[in-house]
């Protein structure tokens, strides 16, 4: 660290690593911005120059983009079915989980290991490979298009990597801490609930955003099980049959992408380290 | 439906259901300790097992036995839908773009990552950068999609550039002709990757970053006190060092690209060129409703990730994930 702070050869080197980031960070980020800049642009502006002479005076940003696209295009109510989607789809996986890695974690029975690395090995299966069993099942019991079918889905498919996070953490936990709680007379269900769950927080507040943010971003399955049921579409879906049917409307898009963005944005600058974390875990899984 | 009502059934309902579940396992498991200890696993088992059989373990083993099946899942055809997904030159124009993916993306991907972290390591506001690159991760493919469609916007020469790319490339290289970068097949299908590496660069980044520091200081040291030069310390130390890091990345994009479906999906839809296997899937399911070719798609799918598989199993009983 010291050497490499005084190094003896500032000048060249140095500014080029520099140049190199700012060029980077412009790459990462003005994309992005652009679309925000363009969102607050009125139609015929968006049309006619490029999103960065919105600096110039005189400004002309408007609301309008937003309130067509929520009122008309259905971005009101796909943000509501995205939230009805993504809420129980994360609570469901992390808690049912939570309680196989609590029985493989703590529980003795015949077949655990054997089970494990079944999950172990199902962690990596494309959802290409279960859509059309799944698909024909949903359809001869009518949750295709339906929540309460998504929700399945998106539980099962997150339950393998939830499983193998969650016991790997809850079998770190103290031993003594569980054996008292027993010696006290707690039953499995109140050392779960008031113990094990507790001390758990940080890996679940990993799992969970994780898993939130994946069904929050997805399309794939939503496009295969609720089809094109505008009613129960999430953002994504919307999104996707925008950009068929309106083509170059530009207004509607980047009002609508960032819409869909603002929520994940924020999980992201405000909980920052759970959510890298949960990444980086999560990268075993695909 | 009223979406209220479905709203309070996912904050309310589900958890309580859950929490309902677990408090009555006990009571479920009897009274009788040595039946209560067999039975319990089982109780605490049940929800994830049956969720996993039911759209996991019976779909994969269906969808292989219709991949053996004709259109509409009727009559055996033995091979036949694995060498129509090999000689319909659709799938075969598909599979080879797979492959431009496989090699560019992960290359690209893995390169950015790299020199970023490299280089940020040097500089005071390393968080910052870090941050903005990972940006992209947070956003869903179809938020990125609308994003990249919007900087390849393309007008004709003479018109006013509204697209990024083709403005500022008009602004930086003198004569430079506007290019329908989405539209033109020799650069659509790099247009893509690049937006597969711009979504993906900062994963590659975080994880190699953390490679990165973990390299022992007092080698970096004995290599500058040798007189070796930031280049050659980056070629014969850190490299060499981070490689295994790399090989779990790579391995992870791979497993991902031969995937990638929403942001050819959104872009382009698979015209002109660009579509890739996972899209073929979704076509002959849905377009052609050809079950057993779509099957055979996700069989090829599922192949090609099982040494992925393999490997973590492995790792898994040496006691290492």
């Amino acid at each position: 660290m010291a050497l490499r702070m005084s190094g003896s050869r500032p000048g060249f080197g140095r500014l080029f690593v520099h140049l190199a980031l700012v060029v980077a960070c412009l790459v990462f980020v003005l994309p992005t911005l652009g679309l925000l800049v363009s969102s607050f642009r009125p139609r015929n502006q968006i049309a006619l120059s490029g999103w960065w002479t919105a600096f110039q005076t005189p400004f002309s940003f408007t609301l309008k983009n937003y309130q067509n696209v929520l009122t008309r295009a259905n971005m009101g109510r796909s943000f509501l079915n995205s939230l009805v989607i993504a809420i129980p789809a994360t609570v469901l996986p992390v808690a049912i989980a939570a309680f196989a890695a609590y029985a493989f974690a703590w529980m003795k029975f015949k077949g655990k290991e054997i089970l494990f690395i079944v999950m172990i090995g199902l962690l990596v299966v494309p959802i290409q490979m279960t859509v059309i069993p799944v698909l024909r099942l949903f359809n001869v019991v009518h949750l295709t298009g339906s929540f309460a079918g998504i929700w399945l889905a998106h539980t099962a498919y997150g339950l393998p990597f939830s499983i193998y996070l969650l016991r790997n953490f809850i079998q770190d936990l103290p031993p003594s801490m569980l054996e008292s709680a027993f010696i006290d007379g707690a039953s499995h269900p109140k050392v779960f609930l008031s113990l094990v769950l507790p001390t758990s927080l940080p890996a679940i507040a990993s799992l969970a955003i994780y898993q939130f943010m994946w069904v929050w971003n997805d399309l794939f399955v939503a496009l295969i099980y609720l089809g094109g049921s505008q009613s129960v579409a999430p953002m994504t879906l919307t999104m996707a049959n925008m950009v068929n049917s309106y083509g170059g409307g530009w207004e509607y898009l980047t009002a609508a992408a960032f819409i869909s963005m603002a929520f994940p944005l924020l999980v992201f600058f405000t909980m920052q380290k759970y959510y890298v974390s949960g990444i980086l875990a999560g990268s075993v899984k695909e | 439906m009223n979406i209220i009502l479905m709203l309070a059934i996912a904050v309310i309902v589900v958890p309580l259901l859950l929490v309902g579940y677990i408090r009555l396992s006990e009571p479920l498991a009897g009274r009788n300790p040595r039946r209560a200890a067999f039975l319990r696993p089982w109780l605490w088992l049940l929800p994830s097992l049956f969720l996993v059989a039911t759209f996991l373990v019976y779909p994969v083993i269906a969808t292989v036995i219709s991949s053996l099946k004709d259109a509409d899942s009727k009559s055996w055809v033995g091979l036949a839908n694995y060498a129509a997904v090999f000689t319909d030159p659709d799938n075969l124009s598909a599979l080879g773009n797979n492959l431009l993916w496989l090699v560019f993306f992960t290359l690209g991907t893995l390169l950015f990552g790299l020199l970023i972290a490299v280089l940020s390591d040097k500089v005071r506001y390393e968080s910052a950068v870090k941050a903005l690159v990972f940006i992209p991760m947070a956003i869903s493919f179809v938020a990125a999609g609308i994003i990249w469609k919007f900087m390849f916007e393309f007008r004709p020469a003479g018109e006013v550039q509204v697209g990024t790319v083709n403005a500022v490339l008009s602004a930086l290289v003198p004569g430079w002709k506007p290019i329908a970068w989405l539209v033109n097949t020799s650069t659509n299908n790099a247009a893509l990757i690049a937006v597969g590496v711009w979504m993906w660069t900062g994963f590659a980044m975080v994880i190699l970053s953390a490679a990165i520091k973990a390299i022992p200081t007092d080698v970096i040291e004995a290599a500058k006190i040798d007189g070796a030069s930031e280049l050659q310390i980056f070629l014969r130390v850190t490299f060499p060092l981070v490689g295994p890091t790399l090989g779990f990345v790579a391995t992870t994009l791979m497993i991902n690209v031969l995937k990638v479906f929403d942001i050819v999906y959104v872009m382009t839809n698979g015209n002109l060129g660009t579509d890739v296997i996972a899209n073929r899937m979704y076509k002959e399911m849905f377009n052609f409703h050809n079950t057993g070719v779509a099957s055979a798609i996700a069989t090829f799918l599922l192949v090609c990730i099982v040494p992925v598989m393999i490997v973590n199993v492995r790792r898994y009983r040496r006691g290492g994930i």
